[in-house]
């Protein structure tokens, strides 16, 4: 053991916190090192120097003082259990105000659709309620993409569905 | 039979102030003195274990033991001291940038006196505890709470670890490079034969 791996468990050492193995090892180099010896006998000295300290004990009316504050604390209000975190509470608020604007409609132009456009859409509900249709891209590919041409739509029939007809 | 720290806690959390008291009486002087130690003002140190025990009573209701009461409540204690220490340092580089300036004054570098001073001449200006609470004063921040922590609350290397947040290796470093600091600075102490002990501490 090196000078410089004492160091790090002399302490441990001296106040007899180290295991056995570092005891040992510290005590084999100790053996060896004078000045190592000396910096242990002069921390035994030292900790009996800290001891001299005198103790500061509080003033008389720190527990008076303490318990006056105590009682200036503000008590619970009836309805903390509800709310036990403020930031949750904010984060919960926050959710629901989020929901609502979420939910809103969003383009009220958009819904009111003239009366043309709503027999069109109508027209065609029968293909696009159609599954073995939808599910045959091809085919699909047939469906007019405008339903602003009425001309077009009426000619082009489903080949494979006999309820397509609109 | 005396009941553990975390059982009071506990028994204050579900409503009873009088393990409160005996928490308060258990640890006032403890907090007092290592308070005293870290800030050096009588009324500071007071001020702040008062905080220390309401911030402990402020939270009792969130309390749940996953660590010893002591390592929850000095490190408590080591924050509000170390941001005292700092507020108080800004306030007095504010008063010495604001006071006209003394020479003297400002010659005069608040440490301890060099080695070579004798003790006999330094005992004349101070009295001997009062050279040795200089002593850890000096000390940095995170050394000065270590050996506090270490000598006079004789806590484990474990708990000093997590107060300081580091490891028990780095701590075992830190403690060893204070205690040569002091070493140094209380030399002409540490050359007398050892005196009977008249404060407290673990005896090594």
């Amino acid at each position: 053991m090196k000078c410089e791996d004492v160091s790090k468990e002399l302490i441990a050492y001296l106040d007899r916190r180290a295991n056995s193995a570092e005891r040992r090892d510290v005590e084999e180099h100790l053996v060896a090192c004078e000045p190592c010896r000396t910096r242990a006998e002069e921390f035994r000295k030292l900790w009996s120097v800290l001891d001299e300290v005198p103790v500061t004990e509080p003033s008389f009316g720190f527990d008076a003082r303490l318990r006056q504050r105590i009682a200036a604390e503000p008590k619970p209000r009836w309805f903390a259990w509800l709310v036990p975190q403020p930031r949750l509470a904010f984060a919960m608020a926050l959710l629901v105000a989020l929901s609502v604007w979420m939910g809103r409609p969003r383009d009220k132009a958009a819904q009111n659709l003239s009366a043309d456009e709503q027999f069109q859409m109508i027209e065609h509900l029968g293909v696009l309620e159609n599954y073995d249709l939808l599910s045959k891209s091809d085919v699909l590919a047939e469906v007019p993409a405008a339903p602003a041409q009425p001309d077009q739509s009426d000619d082009q029939t489903p080949p494979d569905n006999g309820g397509g007809t609109l | 039979m005396t009941r553990s720290d975390v059982q009071l806690m506990l028994d204050v959390k579900a409503g009873d102030d009088e393990s409160f008291n005996l928490l308060l009486r258990r640890y006032r002087t403890p907090l007092v003195n290592f308070l005293y130690r870290m800030v050096r003002d009588t009324a500071t140190a007071e001020d702040l274990a008062q905080e220390v025990f309401l911030r402990v009573y402020r939270a009792r209701k969130e309390y749940s033991p996953s660590a010893k009461f002591t390592t929850w409540m000095f490190r408590i204690a080591t924050n509000l001291a170390l941001n005292s220490i700092r507020d108080n340092r800004h306030k007095q580089m504010e008063t010495s940038i604001d006071a006209p300036r003394n020479d003297e004054e400002d010659s005069a570098p608040r440490e301890l006196p060099s080695r070579e001073m004798r003790i006999d001449e330094h005992m004349v200006e101070r009295d001997r505890s009062q050279f040795i609470r200089s002593a850890i004063t000096s000390l940095p921040e995170k050394q000065r709470v270590a050996v506090l922590l270490h000598k006079y609350e004789e806590m484990d290397y474990g708990e000093i670890a997590r107060i300081l947040d580091c490891s028990e290796s780095a701590l075992k470093s830190l403690l060893f490079r204070a205690y040569e600091t002091l070493r140094v600075q209380l030399a002409p102490l540490v050359a007398q034969p050892v005196r009977t002990s008249a404060g407290e501490g673990r005896q090594s």
